[in-house]
């Protein structure tokens, strides 16, 4: 076998990540959408609360993310009991678990990264499309959302980055289970801390690389088609 | 239809107190930048709700403060052509034109595409994004988007206001079209004379914020006073004409005004065609006999309507000639000289008549 072959177990801890990436992308887009529209065009109550909320797994050490994580979606946490009770749905020590972790980690990117692109759609716009008889959910449909998709690709494809690389809160949440919660970053962690595991920490390394130039590059390339499509004068 | 508002609303140090009633083709709300015409096209639009007030469209009310009825824009059914066209960039041309058609119930659609893209003259630009178009189409294409969704009034907010003379000149033929072949009011913003002697009907003069007068273009832009706000060099009159004879040998077209007969530079038309001429109040002068040997080719009897101070040397003078109403600015001094008052027989010489445009067909037919 030469070196740069990977093992099976690496290969299960590439695919894991990237379901894990996907899964925590897109799971969390409608949310991300949703609050980066308030925090654009809404003033309520609480708004710099929600905002501060939003944006805290960026500052906070991402162990305290994954520490607080465990007390509210752990199997005894109030928000895990609640879901595996009712829903089924099982967080701790699984790769859901490492999805919403990421997910969470990723959040303030994706939220940003929209929230910029609506800011700077125009809104004489919309009201344009109100005269001509589209209702508030026609507006957004037809108007907001198509010109605010390169912000909103521009969020997925930081978020999924965020979550292919996110270790720190994953691991403190849903430890670090070969096959299960054992994303690449896990698992060049461990290569780290045996002897004789140089190459499978390098092996990974070079496909977290390509994986994350792949995706810069999906994006740039998506990004030109879309702009050069609405070509603003 | 009736257009008839009614409102009062504070906007900062701003309060738009306007009320008027009105059954033109095309209305055209006219006044200096700051009048208030922008706020009043977007209350009866519904982008602004107004404070205080009543607006509606024939017995269909669009939003009433003492009811607290307010019809939002979505459902006002109000063909909103902006002063920045506004056209949606990730659209095509085509798409653009179809999105209002889209919302609107098949019963009330009353015009199809085919027939407002010829109109218009924009098949050739339907595959088109509205950002590689020219100034002139975007807004052909913007009088088209708002068309097709069937709207039982159209707002035009100074659509034309980034456009150079020669493409306003291209596009003024379509307004006479839509004024003349459809069935709709048209409420159009201006500040400019030009505009507004050649397309409206009816004319309401903003300034302030307060309607300053209201009622048919041609009695409207005829009183004198309610222009020089706006510019002094512009004001004038407006004659409505009927070609008589297109040429009397020397070149010249014979047309009739209620108050007389005028040559004007050769018009290619047929006689009985409908024309209209503005007079500005500073090429016209006065004289209290008829005068035998002066080159002026248009002379009008009439007596003097009013005198109206217009700057520290000048006033305005207006002579009632048949239905119209011509005025000159001519000086305090000559005034006295003439000894001219309200009463008194006059002859205007106009020394120069700008044609503006085809006149509306007679009014009274089709304002139901």
């Amino acid at each position: 076998m030469e070196w740069w072959t990977l093992s099976p177990e690496e290969w299960t801890a590439v695919r894991l990540s990237l379901k894990v990436s996907v899964w925590a992308t897109l799971a969390s887009l409608p949310l991300g959408i949703a609050v980066a529209w308030l925090l654009a065009r809404r003033d309520f109550w609480g708004k710099s609360l929600v905002n501060g909320l939003v944006h805290l797994p960026l500052i906070l050490p991402p162990v305290v993310t994954g520490y607080l994580l465990l007390l509210a979606f752990g199997r005894r946490g109030p928000v895990g009991a609640f879901l595996a009770d009712y829903f089924g749905i099982v967080f701790s020590f699984r790769w859901t678990g490492a999805a919403l972790a990421c997910a969470v980690m990723a959040f303030p990117l994706m939220v940003r990264a929209i929230r910029l692109s609506i800011e700077s759609i125009d809104r004489r716009l919309e009201a344009a499309s109100g005269t001509l008889g589209a209702g508030p959910a026609w507006v957004f449909a037809t108007i907001t959302l198509p010109l605010m998709l390169p912000g909103v690709i521009a969020g997925m494809i930081l978020a999924f980055a965020k979550a292919m690389g996110e270790f720190g809160a994953t691991i403190t949440f849903v430890s670090n289970i070969p096959g299960e919660t054992q994303t690449l970053p896990s698992a060049i962690y461990t290569f780290t801390q045996v002897p004789g595991g140089e190459f499978g920490a390098l092996r990974l390394t070079l496909v977290s690389v390509a994986i994350a130039m792949t995706a810069l590059l999906a994006s740039e390339l998506l990004a030109r088609r879309i702009s050069r499509r609405l070509d603003l004068e | 239809m009736t257009l008839s508002v009614s409102i009062r609303h504070r906007q900062g140090a701003f309060t738009l107190d306007a009320a008027f009633e009105s059954r033109g083709r095309l209305i055209a709300l006219f006044g200096p930048s700051g009048s208030g015409k922008s706020t009043l096209v977007n209350i009866i639009a519904g982008l602004i709700r107004p404070e205080q007030g009543r607006v509606a469209i024939g017995d269909r009310v669009l939003v009433d403060s003492a009811s607290g009825q307010f019809v939002p824009p979505h459902r006002r059914r109000i063909g909103y052509v902006f002063q920045d066209a506004r056209l949606f960039p990730h659209l095509s041309v085509a798409q653009n034109l179809r999105y209002g058609r889209w919302f609107t119930p098949t019963a009330d659609r009353y015009v199809e595409p085919r027939a407002v893209i010829d109109l218009l003259g924009v098949g050739h630009l339907l595959e088109r994004r509205p950002a590689m178009l020219s100034g002139g189409e975007k807004s052909r294409v913007a009088i088209g988007r708002a068309l097709l969704a069937s709207p039982k009034l159209i707002l035009m907010d100074e659509p034309f206001a980034s456009l150079d003379d020669a493409r306003k000149a291209e596009i003024f033929p379509y307004i006479e079209r839509l004024r003349d072949e459809l069935n709709i009011p048209i409420v159009y913003v201006s500040h400019s004379v030009a505009e507004v002697a050649r397309l409206a009907t009816d004319v309401v003069v903003l300034s302030g914020g307060r309607v300053q007068s209201a009622g048919p273009a041609a009695s409207v832009l005829s009183h004198a006073y309610v222009l020089p706000e706006v510019d002094p060099a512009e004001a004038g009159a407006l004659v409505e004409l009927e070609l008589l004879e297109p040429d009397d040998g020397y070149g010249l077209s014979l047309l009739r005004s209620s108050g007389g007969v005028w040559r004007l530079p050769r018009i290619d038309a047929a006689p009985g065609t409908r024309h209209r001429a503005r007079v500005r109040a500073r090429d016209v002068m006065l004289a209290t006999k008829r005068p035998a040997h002066v080159s002026a080719l248009n002379m009008l009897a009439g007596t003097v309507a009013e005198i109206v101070d217009a700057g520290p040397s000048d006033v305005v003078v207006a002579i009632a000639s048949g239905s119209d109403l011509i005025s000159a600015r001519i000086t305090r001094r000559s005034l006295d000289q003439l000894a001219l008052k309200p009463g008194s027989k006059a002859f205007a010489l106009v020394k120069s008549v700008t044609l503006a445009g085809t006149g509306p067909a007679p009014a009274g037919d089709d304002r139901q």
